[in-house]
Order: C-alpha cells, then structure tokens, then sequence
C-alpha cells in the first residue's frame, strides 16, 4: 500500500517551548522524506482536526502520526474512517521526563520521530480474516448451567446445539430434593426449577437437544468448529484412556525437557505426531454440526468417597454423603441406610476433608449451604428430630444469611464449629467425636446418621469432554488452581482456547444462582465471539483487532516453536512438519511472532521488520560522544501506562532510553537483539508483567516466555564478544511506575563500566 | 446484529464498564453513565486484587482501551439518570451532566499543583487533601481535570488566584465556573443498572471508635493507605502519629452479619482483611496482623489463599467478636474488647491500629432507580428479574470476578432486548 503520511507535530502542552519543533520538522521531511509536516497547538480541538481532515480530503494523506500526548489520550478524537494512525509519545516519553531545551532531550524526540515514521512504513496493507461465518452455538452439558446458557442465547436469536451425555435433561438439579435458591426472602428451601427450565428448552425451536449423546470431537477453530456429536457407549472409556496416555507421555516429556535444559513448563509442549493429522474416521452413526463458539458446561462429579474413609465412610452404612442423602430424601421421611429406621438425629459435617494439599476437594459455600438445606429436611418431615451441624467456618455468603439465621432460629438445629476426630458404630448409633467446638475442646455426640459434604470435583478432571482435535491435545489448559479458566479476576470468561467458554461448577464450585448467572455470560461471549470473528475481529483482550498472523511459509524449518507457545493452540500442524495457523483462534497476542528464529510470522501492523527497523533507524552517535544509547522493549498493556505515570509525575531517567512498545513481551524476536546490538545500541532491557503462578500476563506466559529467550542470548552475544549484563529483564506491576528511574539509573550504572559497545558505526 | 438499538449502562464501575463493553463488542450501541468524573468505581480505590495480588488499574487499563477503540461507546461522567420511563425495548431515560468547570487538553494533577485551593480529597476517604482542580487518579478515564467549583469560587479574590487562573490559561486549562448542567432525553431499548455499593457507614458501629479514635480506620481507607498513590504514597503509617505499625487488627463483620446493621453478609471482608495483612507484612516485615472473625468465609479457590495467608506465623486469626474499641489517650493506641468465641475467655489487647472490616451497602437501598416496577428486598437489594437489569452488587455482594460474570451476562440481557422488537 502507498502511504501518503501526514505528520502532525503538537506544540501543546509545553512541547513546542521544550523542543526545537523546526529541528524536529525537518528529521520529518527530510531525513524521514515525509511530504506533510505541520505543528501546531493541540491537535485534539476540533479546528485543528479540520486541518487534518483537509490534508485527508485533498492531499491524500492516508496514514497520519500525531507526534504530542500519550496514545493512551485522545484516541477518540484521531480515529477517522480507513486512516492508519500512529502516535508518537512526546509528551509523557520526552517533555515531562526529560530537561527542556537539552541536546539530549531532543535527539530523544527526533529518534522517536525515525522510529514512527519507520513504523508506518513498514505497515502492511492486509484485509481481516472473515472466513468464518458460522454464528451458531454449541453448549456441552444439560444441567442448569448448559440449560440455562442455551435458552439464554437462543433469546437473543442464536440457534443453538445442547449436548448432555445422560439420557435425559437437568443434571445434578433434577436429582435434588429441594433446592437453596438465593431469591427473596431468602429464608428457606423450594422446589428445583429444573422441570420448569427442561420444558422451556424443548419449547425453544432454535434449541436442538441430543440427550444420550456426547461431543466426539471438535475441529477448526472459531466460526467454523466442527463438531461430531455421537451416541453415548463404550467408546468413550477408550477415548479417555487414550487421551489420559497421552496426558501422561506428554508429562513425562515435559520433566525430560526440564531436566535438560531447565525450559519453563511453558515452552515444553508434546508434540501428536504428523500421522495422527489424518482426516478422523467417522464410520459409526453420527451428526456433524458447524458452530461459532461453544460453552463447556459440562458440571461436576463428588470427589472419591473413599476419602472419608477415616470418617467411616465404607464401613458403617449409615455414614453418607450430601450426593447421597438427597437420593434418602426424595422418598419423604428420612430413613437410614442399616436397618431403615427412621432418622430421628443427623449430624452433617461441612467440611470433612480440608487438606491444603488436596487440591480440587473443596465445595466453597455450597457446602454448608447444603448442610443446612439438608438439615431442613429432616426437621420438616420429623419435628421431633434433632439436626447437628459442624463446620470450620459456617460460609452463606450475600444474602444467604438470612437462611443461615433462620435455621438458626430453629431450636432443632445444633451448629456449632467443630473439628471431627473420629466416628464409631455404638450399637444402634453412630458416635462422632469432634475437637475444638463451641461447647468445649471434645465433644462427643450420638446420631443415626452421618453426612459428609462431598466435595465439587469438575467434570475436566476427568476427561478432555471438548476433545479438541488441536495439535497440542484434546483437553483444555489449566490453571494453577486446576480449572480452565485463565484470567479469573478480570477476565473470568476468558480460556486458552479461543472461542470455548466454561460456566458453572466446571469452572468452580456455585450455587444454582450463580450458575445460572455465570451461564448467561458464558452464552454472551459465546455469541460475541461467532459475531467477532464473522467480522474478521480479535476477541478479548485485543477485541476488534482486524490484523491476524501470516507465515512466510517456504522459508519455515518446521522448528514448531511457533505450535509449541502459543498459548491458545492457534497452530496446528501440516504433514510436512510447517505450521498450520487457525487465524480465528489467535488472539493477536503476537508471541509467535517472537518465538520463530526463521522471522517468517508478521501482522500487518506489527511484524519482525517493522521493529528491527525501528531499532536500526535509532542514531547512534559515535563512541566518543559519552552518549549511549539503550533500547526497552516494554509491555504495551502495563509497562506502557507505567512509563506514562511516570511521566505524568515528572520522574526522570536516562534520556539516553528508546522505548519500543510490544503488544506482549512474548513478542520479542531474538533477532532484535541482535539487530540492536550489532548497530552499535550498547544494551537492552525488556520489561513485562509479572509471571508465575500469579501471572498478570494478558497473554499467560508472555513475559515468562521472553525471559525464557533472554537466558538464551548469551550465543548472540559470545559471538558479538560483548558482556551478558548488556541485557537485562525486568517485571512491573502496572502501578510500580515509582521503580522506574531506579531500574534505568541502575541499568545506565552498571552499562557505563563497559566499554561503548564496539560496533557503533558499523 | 443489534442494528441502532442501544444499551443504557448507569454506573461505570467494574460492572458497569463489563456491561459496557461486552454489549459493545456484541454489536450494541451503547451509552454508559457515571455519577463521578471518572471510571473505575470502587476497584479504581482499591491497592490490590485478592488473591494474586495484582493492581485492578491493570484489568481497567485493558477495559479503557476497549472504550477508547469502540466508536460505539458513548461515555458521560458526572452524570446522572433522573428518570426512565418505557419498557423493554423501548425506554426513555433522562440524563443529567454537571460540567466538570474545566476545560484542559488531558492535564495531569502536577499541571495544577500550584492551585492555592484545597480540598477534602475522597478518592482516599477524606484522608489527605487534594487541590480544588485536579485529575481524580492517575490512570483515570476520562483522563480530564475536574473543577470543584464551589470551593473556587468561594476563593475568587483570595492571593495567588488571580496568577494561578492565569498560569493555567497559558497551559491550555481554563476555567468556565459559570458552565450550567446540561439536562437530555435518550431513547434506548434496554438499560443496566450497576450503581454498586458504598462502605457502610463506620459511625453508626458506635461502640468501635471509628471517628473517636485516631487510630481506628475502615477497610476501604486500608486500600488507599497501601496504595503507591494513596496519601501516604503507600507507606502504612498510622493516622495519630505517622508512626510505622508494628500491630493491627483486623475486626471482622463490622455491620456486616448484624441485624441492627447490615444482617447479610458482604461476601468479600474476610478475603479483603486477609489480602490487607499482606499489605503490612509486606511492608513491615516485623509487624504482627490479628484477625478477629466470627467466620473466616475464603470461597471457592479462595481457600488457597486463606491457607497461604494463615501460614504466616505472624498474621494471628481468632474466632472472636470485639464489642468495644477505646484508645489509650496518651499513646493512641486502640484497645479492643470483646469475646473469644471458642474459650469463651474474654480479649482485651492493645493494638497499635484498628481496622474495621465494613461491609458492602447497595447504593440502591439509599438511592432507588428512578423508574417504575422496579423491586427490591428487604436490605435494598434489587430483586426483578423483568425490565431494568441490575447487576453486581445492586443484586448481592460479590466479589469482583463475579460482578464480572454477572455484569457479561446483563449484556446479553440488554442485547435479548434489542434484538426482535
């Protein structure tokens, strides 16, 4: 694409008394070759962007650079129809850091003058991707959850595909006596809604249901997943034994690979052989349906009652579960198991197992809500019963109080903390011994019957259940905390696989309200994304990103780095061993752009070239001017809006700093480095966000994964015969801008005790 | 897909904003309204997420920049809803904006440091002074100075205004204190109503000093102390004296769980108070934190964060209700009184500072929406499940990750709305 750029220099805010705006000019029109280059005072007011709207209108101008304030203000005012805009950072980036009317300051400001117009040079005229057109949805699981995501959607006009392995509709909730319902006045329990959502789902013509059926497999990507929808059977047991081998190959791979050469978990991925790439056979009876976006609510299962075998689980029959009791329930009075006597005294125990090493095994609030809903049975159907409850910490979180207050208004209900020691058979009871309780240290208590609050085990723990025919495997990342969400605070929609949002207890253990709410959502962003990526746009973070990775694919050495670190499975893989992109699945993090050594990954506005050239257009002055020069890789998302504040707070730094702003971390290409380094730039910092467990990564491992590559330059650098230390990574917070003069008064420190970096004019 | 049909969103916290921006990528139009001059609500105050620990302008930067890149989000700040009227589908609403008194091309707070006017600063809960124009945070959105325009005019003819007015003219900030509200009509299809919560009002917990003792502060006032933009530019300094805090406590369920107060439980304190024993081990590594619960409620794989809390041998938890909080008139420091609940013994200790685990109050219990059939329980609480979607803690205390859930799934409730009428 021709691009006519206009540059538009703001003299506002102190600039133009700061800099040599002339000086400034002329490295635009000049050295830069820029036909149109105009300063004037805030660009934003309305009379000026006329001028700009002229220059568009009659001179052609088709791509402009604002050269004042942040990118991160005003971007509303400098958005016009088909223009590509770039901003240059004079204001927060030089002016507010940096001494007025210093040499430095303004070879600082003509650098990111090059460099802009460098950029704009280097962009690609490429239309979105929007091949994918399929707005339908699929929703794993029938229970309340799925019910709920699939009437949800199907309200706002979306035809939707409803999978439930059982051979009939409602799940957990219609095996319920009563439910807890979270609803005004919140005082007691009610009927499960279940039978009322059941005939509303068949009522709904854009739903189609298969019960008995499970998900086979899903191909492709968003807005063309293809999904093979087969009879419940046998099968199953040999797909998931399958997938578990493959689970545990992979596992193992991964140790190897850390052993070897201590790679982060990230970068180590099992590689599906290029065989098992063959079209699936699909000789058993079948549907085939194409969808947008899915919603993987495929519920929970209760975690091995064998663990409570200390409890007595297994070996006294009256010892039971919550799953279990409500099953007794349902045939009105309750009865224990032994001898069918009626229950005249229960005791129920909220949090039985509380391990911290026993991840997974915990029920949340649902526990204890179900203990006293439970509690509730028995005092209703037998008023002369007497109800214990004993809890670590009795949680009825919101509102759920009042039920809570309400039971404990009831004088045939006990409860009380206690820790329990032990269970025995007495003869014609049960003893439970329980330590630190309200009524003293040990307490002893006699009851027909126990119950254990089983814990909420997701259904994913078990098995892939979207069995992905994606070249890194069938099942859905986790997270630290073993779900399958990635971004919970601030994104909790969000998965590492595009295009596949879970809801409900699949995602954490809820009640039903919070399952039907977190259903809704899921079926929002559902829709959303078949709407998005029809469109040929990102989904979030980067929503409406129209740009989309390429490969250069005759030159790839079928390294697979780029399949490997992806974080969202974009690539699969070719026969021949090249990648295979998915571009609805990307979500423009550009972290494989990064990951390939061959430079062949680009997006129109964000390509290996493009930054390479921004380094190599930085002006180098000559060893002997006592001028360093330093390139930051920094962070778009966090590190970006640091340097900002930091400039909004008049902090000073070396002005002798280039930053380069990246859309992750993870973007950073090696051969920047040594693009930097050979042009005579005497060091390198990289900054990012914070990574581990607790990432705050908006790409999972981005930062990680750019830390990963910097242990890996020493190569570049032995051969360069230049001093590791030139490089430095650093992880911030995006309110810790306070630390950066010191981390750049720190890194210009230790650069100075090296000689200039030896290639300057080369 | 929703064509014209736009979205009202009242509240631009983190549920407002949610809604926002979801319904805006689904393809509504949509116009978000909020009472304060910026964006953010009340996670804008907060110093740190539990349980990773991380800076909530992180996840709001992300969701400014939807807002900045999405033509379709209309955006007022001080602004308010006076009315709606209509039904699904089809609402008028009438929308009332107070002009920020200042017109500036994106300042920033150190443009106008020489402003000689101060004021109560209450993005930090009235515990430092801000100038009379300023921008309400540092990373706020709409990032635009903000006037507070009696306190100016009050200091018209004061020294030194007259020069500052004219500094700030030859900066490109200039004042229009005579600028009237503007009052207008919307017609939308659908309208979300997320207008949050406040902190319940610690003065009414009589007995625990809060406004009586020095030393004695409340949760959210925490938040902006640990804060690296608070008024003690993050250091945990105690109020009486700015001495370094050796030992606080942690009083849990204050109003919260209480009939006279507020008799359901706010969801989020005990998490919080958790999170906030980090900020001062983290800052002073020597000081001891002590909890005084009647429930410890951590949710979900909050538990994991409970447990990596309690590990800390010097953050101390009790099963106990403090009834009394006194200060010691020569040291200030706080004396809590009150009950061991497993002993039964009674506590009475000395800490160095207080802090009030207060909980959640539904703004809507004070301030009805101002539209028909709209119901509510018996704490404020919106409880409709027709018409106006409320979401976030206008329907129940929730933790952030929630508001979240729940405000994406308004948006689709506000995109079923829009779509087939």
């Amino acid at each position: 694409m021709d691009l006519k750029i206009g540059v538009y220099i703001d003299t506002g805010y102190g600039i133009g008394e700061a800099l040599d705006i002339e000086s400034l000019s002329k490295v635009a029109t000049k050295e830069m070759k820029v036909p149109i280059c105009r300063a004037e005072a805030y660009w934003s007011d309305p009379d000026k962007l006329e001028i700009i709207k002229s220059d568009i209108a009659n001179e052609g101008v088709n791509a402009i650079i604002i050269a004042g304030p942040s990118p991160r203000v005003f971007q509303e005012a400098f958005r016009f129809d088909g223009i590509i805009t770039e901003r240059i950072n004079l204001r927060e980036q030089v002016i507010w850091s940096h001494p007025a009317n210093d040499e430095d300051t303004q070879m600082l400001a003509e650098d990111y003058m090059r460099m802009g117009v460098t950029k704009l040079n280097k962009y690609e005229d490429r239309a979105p991707f929007d091949e994918a057109s399929e707005k339908s949805i699929l929703v794993i699981g029938g229970g309340i959850t799925g019910m709920t995501a699939a009437l949800e959607a199907a309200r706002a006009g979306t035809q939707v595909y409803l999978v439930e392995k059982e051979p009939q509709l409602g799940g957990w909730a219609a095996k319920y006596h009563k439910v807890f319902t979270g609803r005004a006045p919140y005082d007691s329990i009610v009927d499960s809604p279940v039978q009322d959502k059941i005939a509303a789902v068949k009522a709904t013509s854009n739903i189609k249901v298969f019960t008995g059926h499970r998900v086979y497999s899903i191909a492709g990507s968003p807005g063309m997943f293809d999904v093979i929808i087969r009879e419940d059977g046998p099968w199953i047991d040999r797909l998931v034994r399958e997938q578990n081998e493959w689970l545990e190959a992979k596992k193992a791979k991964e140790q190897i690979g850390q052993e070897d050469e201590q790679k982060p978990k990230a970068a180590a991925a099992a590689e599906t052989p290029a065989e098992e790439e063959a079209p699936e056979p699909t000789d058993f009876p079948h549907e085939k349906v194409r969808v947008g976006a899915v919603v993987l609510a495929a519920g929970w299962r209760p975690e091995d009652a064998s663990a409570f075998a200390d409890l007595g689980y297994g070996e006294y029959p009256d010892v039971i579960t919550s799953v279990e009791l409500e099953e007794l329930a349902k045939n009105g009075k309750i009865k224990r198991p032994s001898d069918g006597k009626e229950v005249n005294t229960i005791a129920f125990i909220d949090t039985p197992n509380q391990k911290a090493d026993h991840p997974l095994l915990f029920s949340s609030s649902v526990a204890s809500l179900v203990a006293l809903k439970q509690a509730h049975y028995l005092r209703q159907t037998n008023p002369e019963s007497r109800a214990y409850i004993f809890y670590e910490n009795m949680r009825t979180p919101g509102q759920y109080e009042k039920f809570y207050q309400a039971m404990q208004d009831d004088p045939g209900v006990f409860l009380s903390k206690g820790t329990p020691v032990g269970v025995s058979n007495g003869g014609s009871a049960l003893t439970i011994e329980l330590k630190d309780t309200l009524l003293g240290e040990h307490m002893k208590v006699k009851v027909d019957l126990l119950v254990l609050s089983t814990g909420m085990v997701p259904a994913t723990k078990d098995s892939a259940i979207v069995n992905l025919k994606y070249r890194q495997g069938p099942f859905m990342p986790e997270n630290v905390y073993g779900f399958n969400d990635s971004h919970f605070i601030c994104f909790p929609y969000e998965t590492q696989r595009t295009g596949i949002y879970t809801a409900g207890c699949v995602k954490n253990p809820m009640d039903f309200l919070t399952c039907e709410m977190d259903a809704t959502g899921a079926a929002l962003k559902a829709i959303q994304c078949a709407e998005l990526t029809a469109q040929g746009r990102a989904v979030a973070p980067r929503a409406g990103d129209e740009s989309f990775p390429q490969i250069f694919l005759q030159r790839c050495t079928q390294c697979k780095r780029c399949t490997e670190e992806c974080p969202f499975g974009a690539y699969d893989e070719k026969p021949d061993g090249t990648p295979l992109p998915n571009p609805t699945r990307c979500r423009r993090c550009a972290i494989c752009m990064g990951s390939c050594p061959e430079r062949l990954i680009s997006f129109r506005d964000h390509s290996v070239d493009m930054i390479g050239s921004m380094v190599k257009i930085i002006d180098v002055p000559d060893e002997y001017s006592e001028k360093p020069r330093v390139v930051v890789f920094i962070c778009e998302n966090d590190a970006y809006p640091v340097v900002d504040m930091a400039g909004m707070n008049r902090l000073e730094y070396s002005p002798h700093v280039r930053f380069i702003p990246l859309r992750c971390l993870g973007n950073i290409n090696m051969v920047w480095i040594a693009d930097a380094l050979s042009k005579g730039i005497d060091g390198i910092m990289l900054i990012g966000c914070k990574y581990g467990d607790d990432y705050q990564c908006h790409f999972v491992k981005g930062s990680e994964l750019a830390e990963y590559r910097m242990s890996k330059i020493s190569e570049t650098l032995q051969r360069l015969a230049l001093e590791p230390d030139r490089i430095s990574v650093h992880q911030l917070a995006i309110d810790e801008f306070n630390k950066l003069p010191k981390i750049i008064g720190e890194f210009m420190e230790r650069l100075s005790e090296f000689e200039p970096n030896p290639y300057k004019g080369f | 897909m929703a064509g014209d049909k736009t979205v009202l969103v009242v509240g631009g916290g983190i549920s407002g904003i949610t809604a926002a921006v979801e319904a805006a990528e689904v393809g509504c139009k949509v116009i978000l309204v909020e009472k304060l001059p910026y964006l953010g609500g009340r996670v804008a105050q907060l110093n740190k997420y539990f349980p990773k620990l991380c800076p909530p302008t992180c996840g709001l930067e992300i969701n400014y920049k939807r807002i900045r890149r999405n033509p379709d989000i209309t955006v007022y700040t001080r602004a308010e809803v006076l009315n709606i009227s209509g039904t699904a589908g089809n609402y008028k609403a009438t929308v009332k904006v107070t002009p920020r008194y200042v017109e500036d091309h994106t300042a920033t707070s150190k443009c106008v440091e020489d402003c000689p006017v101060e004021i109560t600063n209450e993005f930090n809960y009235g515990m430092d002074k801000t100038k009379a124009v300023s921008l309400p945070y540092e990373m706020a959105y709409p990032m635009n100075l903000v006037a507070d325009r009696d306190a100016l005019l009050k200091a018209k003819g004061q020294p030194g205004m007259a020069e500052f007015v004219e500094a700030c003219n030859a900066k490109g900030i200039r004042f229009n204190l005579d600028a009237e509200p503007e009052t207008f009509d919307l017609d939308v299809s659908s309208v979300v109503w997320a207008t949050g919560w406040r902190p319940y009002d610690a003065k009414k917990l009589t007995k625990l000093g809060f406004g009586t003792c020095a030393n004695v502060i409340t949760n959210v006032m925490m938040e902006r102390l640990a804060a690296p933009s608070g008024p003690t530019k993050g250091q945990i300094l105690r109020p009486s004296d700015g001495k370094k805090i050796n030992s606080i406590a942690f009083v849990q369920c204050a109003g919260s769980r209480d009939r006279n107060h507020l008799p359901y439980c706010s969801s989020i304190c005990c998490l919080a108070s958790l999170k906030q024993a980090t900020y001062l081990r983290d800052y002073n590594p020597e000081a001891q934190a002590h909890i005084f619960y009647i429930d410890l409620r951590a949710y979900g794989r909050f538990e994991f964060f409970y447990d990596r809390v309690r590990n800390d041998d010097k953050i101390l938890l009790t099963k106990g209700k403090i009834v009394s909080i006194t200060e010691d008139p020569v040291t200030k420091d706080v004396i809590l009184e009150g009950e061991d609940i497993l002993s039964g013994q009674k506590i009475r200790r000395t800490f160095d500072m207080a802090v009030l685990a207060t909980g959640m109050q539904p703004n809507t219990s004070l301030e009805k929406i101002p539209a028909q059939n709209v119901k509510y329980d018996e704490f404020g609480f919106v409880i409709s499940d027709e018409g106006i979607h409320a979401t976030g803690v206008s329907k129940r205390p929730m933790d952030v990750g929630t508001c979240l859930q729940d405000a994406t799934g308004a948006a689709l409730r506000a995109l079923q709305d829009t779509v087939g009428r």
